[in-house]
């Protein structure tokens, strides 16, 4: 599996969970679950996607990771901007999920060469 | 009178027995080692002012059968230029018709006393691929080693692995003794030990190097490379890995944590393998999942 197509599956998967964990931490959003899945899931997809491509291109972990950190969190952030709210509980695992999509693009996945 | 120690008495026995190279550009230095049919010295080529390693035999009695070894082992050797075998330099006869062939001088570590050093298994399987990959070079070649144990590789100070005495070997086209058995005990395989010289394949060394596994895998080792080890020295040769490259492989895969053939793992067994793998990556999930438990429980 190249690096992009991997960063975007697995970006996206986490984003569904990242969105359905909504209906634990705060059960009175149910009846919007289906939109912040949506959401949360076309987040997961961009910085997957951004994060695998980079990983296409630039081989180092430690960039890969930071820069998953970077797409991660920015992402999260602009997520709670729109909210105004739960900044902590959306930056934090967003960011996490950014890391972990680039640890996992950079150590597997098909590379360039 | 000065009297000589015993020492100094049994030195210069030695050396008065020592063969005769005065017309070759070789100067014997010390003896090094003492096979079933010959020495080996450390010599001075005087030419290129280096040191080198000669392998004489032993008496100056004319045996052609053993010349005869001698030689095709040399030729063997020189047929098998590759990194992980033991290079050949010179050779020639004495003037008492000893033949003798010139050698690259090792300096290190038989694998034995390598491997007493060495107490990291990943390491100790590394040097094993590298006698394998000499192996396989030498299958390809068409030449079957037949005396592979841990006496016959050596670690070099800089880390080389190099496959040595290959006075044994069965190389295409050279006449072998039918019905001699050939070998060491304990590392030879089952068919050679029946002296059925002409029915011994590649596999032979396969099982050869299946013992030396198990003499690298420390106590209480992991149950796949038992299995892998047990696998090459099956007693029938269609139970082994059929070539030494199948048996690399599988040690390949045990280093990268994949599964190896021939350990059909539980279902706890692949799970436990598969985190120690991806290790890093699961810790990160398991971070994640974590915060979001501290978030769930701290919304509450």
């Amino acid at each position: 599996m190249k690096k992009p197509v991997l960063g975007l599956v697995l970006g996206g998967v986490l984003g569904i969970f990242d969105g359905l964990s909504a209906l634990l931490s705060a059960p009175e959003v149910a009846p919007e679950i289906v939109g912040i899945v949506i959401g949360s899931t076309i987040k997961g997809l961009i910085a997957g996607v951004l994060i695998g491509y980079f990983s296409h291109r630039v081989k180092s972990l430690a960039l890969g990771i930071l820069f998953g950190l970077g797409i991660g969190g920015l992402l999260a952030f602009l997520v709670a901007a729109l909210q105004n709210a739960h900044y902590w509980e959306i930056m934090l695992p967003g960011s996490l999920v950014g890391v972990i999509v680039g640890y996992a693009t950079q150590t597997y996945g098909k590379s360039r060469i | 009178m000065t009297w000589l120690s015993d020492s100094t008495v049994s030195r210069l026995r030695d050396v008065a027995d020592w063969p005769d190279f005065a017309a070759t550009k070789y100067e014997l230095l010390e003896k090094a080692g003492l096979g079933g049919m010959a020495s080996v010295y450390i010599a001075q080529d005087k030419d290129l002012d280096r040191r080198v390693a000669v392998k004489v035999i032993h008496t100056p009695v004319a045996d052609p059968e053993i010349q005869q070894r001698m030689l095709a082992e040399a030729r063997i050797i020189a047929r098998l230029e590759h990194p992980g075998i033991l290079p050949i330099h010179d050779m020639g006869s004495l003037p008492d018709g000893r033949v003798f062939y010139v050698m690259k001088l090792v300096h290190g570590l038989r694998l034995d006393r390598f491997m007493d050093k060495t107490p990291l298994l990943p390491d100790r399987l590394s040097v094993f691929l590298k006698i394998c990959d000499a192996v396989a070079f030498a299958h390809s070649q068409g030449v079957i080693h037949r005396d592979l144990k841990p006496a016959n590789v050596m670690i070099g100070d800089f880390g080389e692995v190099l496959v040595i005495d290959w006075g044994l070997a069965k190389a295409p086209g050279a006449e072998t003794l039918e019905s001699v058995v050939m070998g060491t005990p304990g590392y030879m395989a089952p068919e050679q030990e029946h002296g059925s010289t002409n029915t011994v394949d590649q596999r032979a060394d396969v099982y050869s190097l299946g013992i030396l596994l198990r003499s690298l895998l420390p106590a209480g080792g992991p149950n796949s490379l038992r299995a892998v080890a047990g696998k090459a020295s099956a007693a029938s040769p269609d139970g082994r890995y059929s070539t030494v490259l199948e048996l690399a492989q599988e040690i390949s895969r045990f280093l990268n944590g994949e599964r190896v053939t021939a350990f059909p793992e539980r279902l706890s067994q692949t799970a436990i393998r598969l985190v120690a793998r991806h290790r890093t990556f699961v810790f990160l999930i398991a971070t994640y999942l974590a915060v979001r438990l501290v978030l769930l429980l701290a919304a509450r």
